[in-house]
């Protein structure tokens, strides 16, 4: 009987292992789909539908999900309306049992507007100063002048900020409502029109791409809850790549040193102990450590020694780009020092007493056979660090991190590197957007298309790692 | 300082006096311990120029101790203490004017594993050439060739310079390592027990390289194999305990040791 057992046992534990690789891949699959799918999904064109209810009332929008009714069985939709100007809302629930009619006409127009979020309805007219255009041939002109506009600006409207506001003089629209209230607008407020109904899935996935591409390219409108996410895209990456040009020395010399150089006794103990345990300190705290020390230490007694004709607003006492990569440069330490000190460890002593015995000096030693053998473990601590480093929000939103920054830490102006302005990123741009937007609905999408481009630019981050290091291990020949 | 021995006698290894070889080598009352616990005692010998010395001894015995110490290998160690001197051609190696790298280029050594770089073979020989400084690629190349063919590898590497040096074999990788030691032409190659991780082919190879190597430079070989002492040293030094029991031409060592300690040893008739 307890051989018996045994034997199951001993068939059973290789099952067990790999059932939890297998739920580990699943749970994986799940995560990557689920962002995949909403986060991208965002940018379909859906199809608009028209709806009559039993009321009489007619809607047209988006159907976003279905849920049970709270109060009798059914179900209800939610419809994506759009139209705030007009409803004071973007969002409906319908009752699937007080539907009349659904139907997809392919008239319906959506477009996106500098104020309000986007309208749906038909297009009634297109009037220019000269002219004034129904139907088809109004949806023509549209088009063209769009076109026109998108091709000298790149797609910025040409007086975004002065709202829908008419200007006598210029071509403005005339909407209506699926329920039939007008409204006038400008069209210097119309970013895009488009009628997804009447696309061909070859439209619509070129329409799709340039969303995309849009999301990827530009920066935030409306509060973040809607635009692009390229000014986060480009502080989250420098922010890194600064964090491993600061984080790499540090933790290679003092992984040199711990290994290669100290007197292997207690005190060498302790400091690699105390080190590896500084990997497990949680992140606010070294945000805190940034902000006291880093923020108004450092940065305090900069302004006050080199900007002080600026005092009292700060330069350097601030939240800045060189505080946070500096602060997660802190934060990744450990992982560094403990990859590269397991690296040189790996090394075995007769290839260090091959050197010497050669007529090498100790430096020479390191230099050319000790650092270029470790130089593989280095890279997998760098690795490590990236991806600890680009995913850490908590630190950042003491020591630099913006909801909204003005102006790029890199650009054209002298000097090019702006180490002390604000900037923005990825993790903190879906917390912002998941938690602090007016309309969580309508910021959803982009939380989960933002957080998808967030696992997509570690994935990248770390493969670049990983291809040098394989590129390194290959040229040194094992 | 040079030590004044008489000029060697007509060459005739197996019959030559011992006292008449010039000593390239000279070890004077020196001990070694590591932690307090003596490793070296009180060891004295000489190992003369162009000759094949040979260190015998059972495990422990401190023979790869004193190997190290003619390289001083043992600096890295902090837990070292040493007296006593060993001289290189008369000049103490332990002076603090003396630098060590410089020693260690004069001095290579050959240890146990081989341990090639992980580098093109190319490089591996070239390797202390590069830390003398900047070398004219043809003289490089010249002198990487001339390594390799001293060392009898060089018909076998020759298509395959530039390949890694881990793709070769075993006997291969010891007779690279010799290659790399001989390009910065060293006076004094100290082999610790260079076979000892080798087949019996490869074997074979490394010795008659040894046999080969002794007209350009003096040679200290630590074995545990007692034939191979046999085959291939002028000289045997018996070690143990860490001091020296024995040393003499090694005709005379293996023939007729002085020694009852020796001979049990030799005849393995010691536990």
């Amino acid at each position: 009987m307890i051989q018996h057992l045994a034997k199951n046992r001993d068939e059973a534990w290789p099952w067990l292992s790999a059932a939890s690789v297998a739920l580990s891949l699943l749970m994986l699959a799940a995560l990557v789909s689920l962002l995949v799918v909403r986060g991208l999904g965002h940018f379909w064109p859906a199809p608009i539908e028209e709806v009559t209810l039993a009321d009489g009332q007619v809607i047209a929008g988006h159907a976003v999900r279905e849920a049970p009714l709270p109060d009798r069985p059914g179900h209800e939709r939610l419809y994506y309306t759009a139209n705030r100007d007009l409803d004071g809302a973007l969002w409906q629930w319908v009752a699937l049992d007080t539907i009349q009619t659904r139907s997809t006409p392919v008239e319906l127009v959506l477009l996106d507007r500098a104020s309000w979020g986007d309208f749906i309805g038909r297009l009634v007219a297109v009037v220019m100063p000269n002219e004034r255009l129904e139907g088809e041939a109004a949806w023509q002109a549209l088009q063209q002048h769009l076109n026109q506009r998108n091709t000298v600006a790149n797609g910025a409207p040409s007086r975004a900020a002065s709202g829908d506001s008419y200007v006598p003089g210029d071509t403005y629209l005339i909407v209506e409502s699926v329920e039939g209230r007008q409204r006038q607008q400008p069209l210097h407020v119309i970013h895009r029109a488009q009628r997804p109904n009447a696309m061909s899935m070859g439209e619509k996935i070129q329409t799709w791409g340039s969303a995309v591409w849009r999301f990827l390219s530009q920066g935030p409108r409306a509060a973040n809850t809607g635009g692009g996410v390229w000014p986060a895209i480009f502080g989250t990456v420098l922010m890194v790549l600064l964090m491993s040009l600061l984080v790499t020395p540090f933790g290679v010399l003092a992984a040199i040193y711990l290994n290669e150089i100290a007197h292997q006794g207690r005190l060498t103990r302790l400091v690699r102990i105390g080190v590896r345990n500084l990997a497990g300190v949680p992140s606010i705290v070294y945000g805190v450590f940034g902000l006291g020390v880093f923020v108004y230490g450092i940065g305090g007694s900069l302004d006050e020694w080199f900007f002080s004709d600026t005092l009292p607003s700060p330069t350097f006492g601030t939240g800045g780009l060189l505080w946070a990569s500096l602060t997660l440069a802190l934060l990744t330490l450990p992982v560094v020092i403990v990859a590269t000190e397991e690296g040189l460890a790996r090394i075995p002593d007769a290839q260090r007493e091959g050197a010497l015995a050669l007529g090498a000096t100790r430096l020479e030693m390191l230099t050319r056979i000790v650092l270029p053998m470790a130089a593989p473990a280095m890279l997998t601590g760098v690795i490590l660090a990236v991806a600890r480093a680009a995913g850490e929000v908590a630190p950042l939103m003491l020591v630099g991190v913006a909801k909204l920054a003005p102006q790029m830490p890199l650009d054209g102006e002298f000097p090019y590197l702006h180490l002390e302005r604000k900037f923005m990123h990825l993790g903190y741009h879906i917390f912002d957007t998941a938690f602090h937007g007016e309309d969580v609905q309508a910021a959803l999408p982009l939380v989960y298309a933002t957080a998808l481009l967030l696992v997509l630019i570690v994935l990248v981050l770390n493969l670049t790692a990983i291809f040098l290091r394989h590129h390194l291990r290959r040229q040194r020949g094992n | 300082m040079q030590a004044s021995l008489p000029k060697s006698a007509p060459e005739n290894a197996a019959v030559m006096h011992f006292a008449t070889a010039e000593s390239c080598l000279e070890i004077n009352d020196f001990s070694l311990a590591y932690a307090g616990v003596p490793a070296l005692q009180g060891l004295s010998l000489q190992v003369p120029r162009h000759r094949v010395t040979a260190f015998i001894g059972p495990s422990g015995c401190g023979k790869s101790t004193l190997l190290r110490a003619i390289n001083r290998l043992h600096d890295l160690n902090e837990s070292v203490t040493l007296s006593g001197n060993i001289q290189l051609e008369g000049r103490d190696i332990h002076a603090p004017q003396l630098n060590v790298a410089e020693l260690r280029r004069r001095v290579g050594m050959v240890f146990q594993n081989p341990n090639p770089f992980p580098m093109s073979i190319y490089e591996n020989v070239a390797f202390g050439l590069r830390l003398q400084g900047r070398m004219l690629k043809r003289k490089r190349d010249d002198t990487v060739e001339w390594a390799l063919q001293s060392a009898a590898l060089w018909e076998e590497v020759k298509d395959r310079l530039y390949r890694s040096a881990w793709t070769l074999s075993g006997g291969q990788q010891q007779r690279l390592v010799i290659a790399r030691t001989l390009a910065v032409q060293p006076d004094v190659l100290l082999l610790d027990e260079p076979a000892s991780a080798l087949d019996p082919i490869s074997t074979l190879k490394i010795e008659e390289l040894i046999r080969n190597l002794k007209s350009q430079l003096t040679l200290v070989l630590v074995t545990h194999n007692m034939q191979q002492a046999a085959r291939v040293s002028d000289y045997t030094a018996f070690l143990q305990g860490g001091e020296l029991v024995e040393y003499g031409p090694t005709d005379s060592v293996f023939t007729n040791p002085r020694l009852q300690r020796t001979e049990n040893y030799i005849t393995g008739r010691m536990a």
